[in-house]
């Protein structure tokens, strides 16, 4: 694969890659999110306190929690469990060669079962990596994240890319050492780095829930 | 055999029904209103000081990562992308290193694939993460693979109990 690999690489620069639709933060937003970023506190009323701190009423904090849940902003005000404390030990991304014409229809569909928490649209880079559809799956057994990829095998058999008469350099693709598999799952097998995104107290740059 | 020998202390926090119906419950999320805890207590069929105190304890033994509003990192501005590396094996401790010494690569997971490398690169502009992933290639003389989200279906995790 060395000789081609570069292809990929200008590819990948030419792409759109995900710069934010940044909303312009009041001061007074900014203030809301750096004293919350780490969590609701757990008292009866906790918009009240959040009011005082902010020096506003609580009907305005409502309000503005209402509006970050319209906006986006807050994704949701919720629990967010630990995997592997529930015995959710297992996580699958899966990674589907989509025809392009049906991504985007069949990108919601996978997107609304249950057991997806990610689905994303990406590029592919071929030859190396033919893959668009990503959806990350997660299970208590190896057996219940297999399953799971056959159920999303299943929703996308008729849309997926069959590329095994593709030819690259010349050569029948089944000739060379590249993969022309129409899914795949990779499984992490190790966490090398885990840190949070957070909101800098100086300037408002970034935080929240990894979303890329 | 025998439990005697179990030197590991197992301090696994038993979940009765309150706490699965409350852990089910609140993933989906909290009703944005002045007394939310007493709201939640409504529906399940207990009292807000109670419901405060399951929190609590979800929290404190860990089985309960956050609680609080979820921030969609991307509405602050800044760039993110997935990126992946072929590392040959002998090198992997060695380009882990390197890799992950870049404060801008905020999660990096190794997965079972000939990409075997994955990680995110969380900066404050989209020129930056092209700049990383140059000074990646040079330190590793390796070819980042480059995923940006290009469409967003959904993110959300719902783990019932």
């Amino acid at each position: 694969m060395s000789a081609s690999i570069s292809q990929y690489k200008s590819h990948a620069k030419a792409q759109p890659v995900t710069v934010s639709k940044k909303p312009e933060l009041s001061e007074l937003q900014r203030q809301y999110i750096l004293l919350t970023q780490n969590g609701l506190p757990l008292i009866p009323k906790p918009y009240d306190w959040l009011a005082t701190e902010l020096n506003i009423s609580v009907e305005e904090v409502l309000a503005m929690t209402d509006q970050f849940l319209k906006s986006g902003v807050i994704r949701r005000i919720a629990a967010v469990p630990n995997h592997y404390k529930l015995g959710y030990k297992f996580n699958g991304m899966t990674v589907w060669d989509v025809k392009d014409e049906h991504a985007s229809k069949f990108g919601n569909a996978v997107g609304k079962l249950p057991f997806v928490s990610h689905c994303y649209l990406r590029p592919r880079h071929l030859p190396q990596w033919n893959y668009n559809l990503f959806a990350m799956v997660h299970g208590k057994t190896p057996e219940e994240i297999d399953k799971y990829r056959d159920q999303i095998k299943d929703l996308l058999v008729d849309v997926l890319q069959d590329r095994s008469k593709e030819e690259i350099d010349g050569k029948p693709r089944a000739d060379t050492n590249i993969n022309i598999k129409t899914n795949d799952m990779l499984i992490s097998t190790q966490i090398l780095k885990k840190t949070g995104l957070r909101l800098k107290k100086q300037d408002s740059q970034k935080d929240g829930e990894q979303n890329v | 055999m025998s439990s005697v020998n179990t030197t590991k202390v197992n301090e696994e926090y038993q979940l009765d029904k309150l706490d699965k119906t409350l852990i089910n419950l609140l993933q989906h999320g909290l009703p944005v209103c002045r007394s939310p805890f007493a709201a939640i207590a409504d529906e399940v069929d207990s009292t807000e000081a109670i419901v405060i105190e399951k929190i609590e304890n979800l929290l404190s033994h860990k089985i309960l990562s956050r609680f609080g509003p979820m921030y969609d990192a991307a509405c602050f501005g800044g760039a993110f992308t997935l990126s992946a590396l072929a590392v040959p094996e002998e090198r992997f401790e060695e380009v882990t290193k390197t890799v992950n010494k870049f404060e801008q690569i905020a999660h990096n997971y190794k997965r079972n694939n000939k990409f075997n490398m994955w990680f995110v690169i969380a900066t404050e502009s989209q020129q930056e993460i092209d700049e990383v992933i140059d000074e990646i290639e040079q330190e590793t003389q390796l070819n980042v693979l480059n995923t940006p989200k290009l469409e967003e279906f959904y993110v959300g995790l719902y783990l019932p109990v």
